[in-house]
This record gives structure tokens, C-alpha cells and sequence, in this order.
């Protein structure tokens, strides 16, 4: 029987339709997923995300354990209250998952994982954990609600303690506040504005119907993919996974190659392929006809017309018809040197598609030009 | 469980088919199949004056969430299609028995009309499908 989160009851009595996501049973609409899609971006609305896996991470040497784990370096964040993304390496820096780290006290991080990566995360985690004093804790016991949009933060306020709000209304983005169980980041998936809310499963009824009657939509997983593609956020196991490495996922950024003595696992294959140049790079794109990019489609040259889909060398990773944008969008790994237009295999036609910087759309604006 | 009219025919592949008593039927998809996709964003039809074959693709509906081609229920040619649904194909999603229909076509042959399912046979393939 798959998994259910504390708050499995109230998406059936919303009317969701649930689909098996990971082992979990989640809901993948309410309704309408263009129509959720648009309240976020449009209000507020709020995600069951539970079934993600917050991971405590605390002892003296913590922070040593993820300098060395993580590609990203936390000594950036060593002020408590502080927050970042970034990809957990294998040794071929490949990517085993990738994550936000929270500093939330002195020697206490939480780190949250995805769903599908979790059982495998923890063994890395505790296996590479035996050589540092630092306990690493899966944090079954929590539910997460993500509120995101531009009243997100507004509404969320009064349903939080008086003390965690007010803090909370503190935070800049990428900052956290915590209390007892409780954790609040201003932080997300969508490119919104917003909260991620770490809290005690026994309570995530109770503050979801809170946050319902103070007119936040429950919005489901289809919207959440539409929301966070348009935002140009990658999704773990289409975007990047344990062959591909961050360089040619788009996420090069959230590596931390300096200082040059921090060694983390993953760094001696990354700094090999820096020194001989990516092969291939992730890009924005956007269908310039009708149709929807979808996940795999093959991807060509402009006008190569000689190439078949087997041996095209671009790929859709994440596609989608994106709502804000009415048209089509996606991240696609492609040559290195490819720029400007591409065509996209769509249902045996290959369709024109231009190359274009992401965030396709941020904080409500749409980002590129259609 | 989801609408499925009496008055209506159906074909496995979650097409309705209304008989229009002019020698022509118009032909859209049903309820389950609408809640299936998910929100439709293109829908593609044919051009009028067109003949298709019974199980021919004729049309694509296209969701969020994947594409799916909608095909002949019996031979005939397209005489009109619904022009609405190029600006707007949430119609299907919100009325897919009514104003989202899809296309009317000739019946070349009426004896094909008593191949398709009844309301009664078409559930229980929806009932299959839903477990």
C-alpha cells in the first residue's frame, strides 16, 4: 500500500484526484491544474509536500560533514537563520540528489530531500556521517506545507504563533526561523514568494485548514511541475540524475569550487570536466507553434534536416505547456555550442523551438520575449 | 463515477457520438476521458470536406499532461467542426457533452452506428479502467 501523509484525508474531501507519486499517494489536481497553476501566481496557494524528507544533520563536526557532502559549501552559510540549494555528488559527480540545507541552530542543520531519493539519501548520508562526530536524523515525524504566491507570505502570517510570525515576517529570501518542531523558510518551487512550513505531522491538519480559511487554495503535484519548470527549477530524476553532472544540468552555480582546498566528493570529476569543457549544456525553450514539449522529446540543429530522432543530440529533460505563457516550454540538454533556434520532435514532426535565457517567469512577469 | 448520458453512443477509445437524425453525428469525448487528460490546452481538428475510415485519426486533444488523438466512429466526412475550440479548449473540459464537442461527420454507412457501445457498455469499460 502506498504512503499517506497527515493530510492524505483532507485532499480526498477536497475532491483530488490522487496518483501514485513516488510510493505516495498525492493529490495531482483539485480540479482545474491550469486554474492552480494561475492562483499562484495570481494570490496565494498552498502544496502538501510531506512526503518529502526533512533530514537533521547536527553534532560538533555538522558543518565538516556537509562541506564534504554537499557541492555546495555552508560555510556561505554560517550565520544561523541562513539557507541554499544545492546537489549532493556521487564520486563521478554525478548527481545523487539535489536539495536546500538550512542552518537552523549552532551545530543543527536540516537539509530536505526528495521523496523518491530519500532511503538512498540517508544511507549515503549516514555511510559518509561515520567519520565525523554529527548524528544524521530522518525527520519522519514532520509534515511540510509550502505556501507560495504573492499573498502567500500576508496570509500566512496569522496562522502561525505570534512569536514564529513575527519572525517569520522577518526573513529575507533563503532565510529560516525556527521553533521547537516548527521551521519556516522563505523559500520554494514555483518563483514565487513564500513559505515552506516544517511542522509537526499532528499539526498539518490544523493549519491546513487554517490556511483554507484564510483563503489559500490547496493547489496539487501538475501545478506544481507547471509552476516550477516556468520558474526554470530543475526536477531531480528528468533534469539531472546520478549520470549527468550539475555543469551540464544547469546548476554549475550552485557548485562552490572555492576554496580550492575544500574537498567534497564529486569535486576531482567536476574540475575534469571543467578543464576539458562541458559537452553539453542545459537550456530554456520556447515552441514557437502550437504542440507541447514533452519530457525526452529529441532535440536537433536548426535545419539539420538529416537527423533522426535517434541520433539527435539535444534532449528534452522537462516540457510542458506553460499557462502564463500560453505557449510550450522546456529545459533541454543540448551541444555546447548550439544557439539561437532548434527543432523539437513532436509527435513525428520536428517543430521549430528558440533557444532563450530562464527563469521563463519570475515573481508573476513573464521573463522572455514570445 | 463520471456522466455518462443514455442518449448517447460510445466508442472505446472515449469518443461520444450523438446521432443527429440528419444522416450526419457529432462527435466529441466523453466526461471520464476529459477528466483523464486534464486540462486541455490545443485541440486540433480536421478540415471540413475531409473523409476518414472508421478508427482513422482525426483529431489530437492535447492537456497539460499528454496528447491523445481522437478517431473516426464510423466512415463518413467532416462537415462542420467546432471553430470555438482553437481559442478555447477548456470548453471540453467544462461541458465535453455539450459545447465541447469536437466535429460532425456524414454516416457513410449506418449499419456502423450499431457497432458502437451503449451508455451501459461504455461504463463498464470505464469502471475497468478506473480500478
Amino acid at each position: 500500500m502506498a504512503n499517506q501523509t497527515p493530510l492524505y484525508d483532507e485532499h480526498v474531501a477536497a475532491g483530488a484526484k490522487l496518483v501514485d507519486f513516488a510510493g505516495w499517494d498525492m493529490p495531482i489536481n483539485y480540479g482545474s491544474q491550469i486554474a492552480e497553476h494561475n492562483t499562484v501566481r495570481e494570490s496565494a496557494g498552498m502544496f502538501d509536500v510531506s512526503h518529502m524528507r526533512p533530514v537533521d544533520i547536527e553534532g560538533a563536526e555538522a558543518r565538516d560533514l556537509l562541506r564534504h557532502v554537499l557541492a555546495n559549501d555552508v560555510a556561505k552559510i554560517d550565520e544561523v537563520g541562513r539557507a541554499f540549494y544545492t546537489c549532493m555528488l556521487n564520486t563521478r559527480g554525478g548527481v545523487i540528489d539535489d536539495l536546500i540545507v538550512y542552518h537552523l541552530g549552532e551545530n543543527w542543520y536540516r537539509i530536505v530531500v526528495n521523496a523518491a531519493t530519500a532511503t538512498k539519501d540517508m544511507a549515503w548520508i549516514t555511510s559518509q556521517a561515520e567519520e565525523f562526530d554529527a548524528s544524521v536524523t530522518s525527520r519522519d515525524d514532520l509534515a511540510i506545507i509550502a505556501v507560495q504566491g504573492p499573498k502567500a507570505r500576508e496570509l500566512t502570517k496569522d496562522i502561525l504563533d505570534d512569536d514564529l510570525a513575527a519572525e517569520a515576517m522577518e526573513l529575507k529570501p533563503f532565510r529560516a526561523a525556527a521553533a521547537g518542531k516548527w521551521s519556516v523558510g522563505r523559500t520554494g518551487y514555483t518563483g514565487e514568494d513564500g513559505f515552506e512550513i516544517v511542522l509537526p505531522d499532528d499539526s498539518a491538519v490544523e493549519i491546513w485548514r487554517a490556511l483554507q480559511d484564510v483563503g489559500v487554495a490547496p493547489i496539487g503535484l501538475g501545478a506544481r511541475d507547471t509552476l516550477r519548470l516556468e520558474a526554470g527549477l530543475n526536477l531531480y530524476g528528468q533534469d539531472m540524475d546520478e549520470d549527468t553532472s550539475p555543469l551540464e544540468s544547469g546548476l554549475g552555480w550552485t557548485v562552490a569550487f572555492e576554496p580550492a582546498d575544500r574537498e567534497f566528493i564529486g569535486r576531482n570529476s567536476l574540475e575534469h570536466i571543467r578543464e576539458h569543457g562541458e559537452a553539453k549544456k542545459m537550456v530554456g525553450l520556447l515552441l514557437e507553434g502550437r504542440g507541447v514539449m514533452r519530457h525526452g522529446a529529441a532535440v536537433r540543429a536548426a535545419g539539420d534536416e538529416a537527423t533522426e530522432a535517434e541520433d539527435a543530440a539535444g534532449e528534452v529533460t522537462s516540457g510542458s505547456f506553460a499557462p502564463t505563457l500560453g505557449r510550450s516550454i522546456a529545459l533541454a540538454r543540448v551541444p555546447a555550442d548550439w544557439s539561437d533556434t532548434v527543432e523539437v520532435l513532436l509527435r513525428g514532426k520536428w517543430v521549430s523551438a528558440r533557444i532563450v535565457k530562464y527563469p521563463f517567469v519570475r515573481n508573476g512577469k513573464i521573463r522572455v520575449d514570445i | 463515477m463520471s456522466d455518462i448520458p443514455n442518449e448517447l453512443s460510445y466508442t472505446k477509445s472515449h469518443e461520444w457520438v450523438a446521432n443527429d437524425g440528419d444522416g450526419t453525428v457529432t462527435v466529441g469525448i466523453t466526461e471520464y476521458a476529459q477528466g483523464s487528460l486534464g486540462d486541455l490546452v490545443f485541440v486540433e481538428l480536421p478540415e471540413t470536406g475531409t473523409k476518414f475510415a472508421v478508427g482513422d485519426p482525426v483529431a489530437v486533444v492535447e492537456s497539460v499532461k499528454a496528447a491523445s488523438d481522437i478517431y473516426a466512429p464510423v466512415d463518413g466526412e467532416i462537415v462542420e467542426v467546432n471553430e470555438e475550440l482553437a481559442d478555447s479548449p477548456e470548453r471540453v473540459n467544462e461541458d465535453p457533452f455539450g459545447e465541447g464537442w469536437l466535429f460532425k461527420m456524414t454516416v457513410d454507412n449506418t449499419e456502423q452506428l450499431s457497432d458502437l457501445l451503449d451508455a451501459e457498455a461504455y461504463g463498464d469499460i470505464v469502471e475497468a479502467e478506473e480500478d
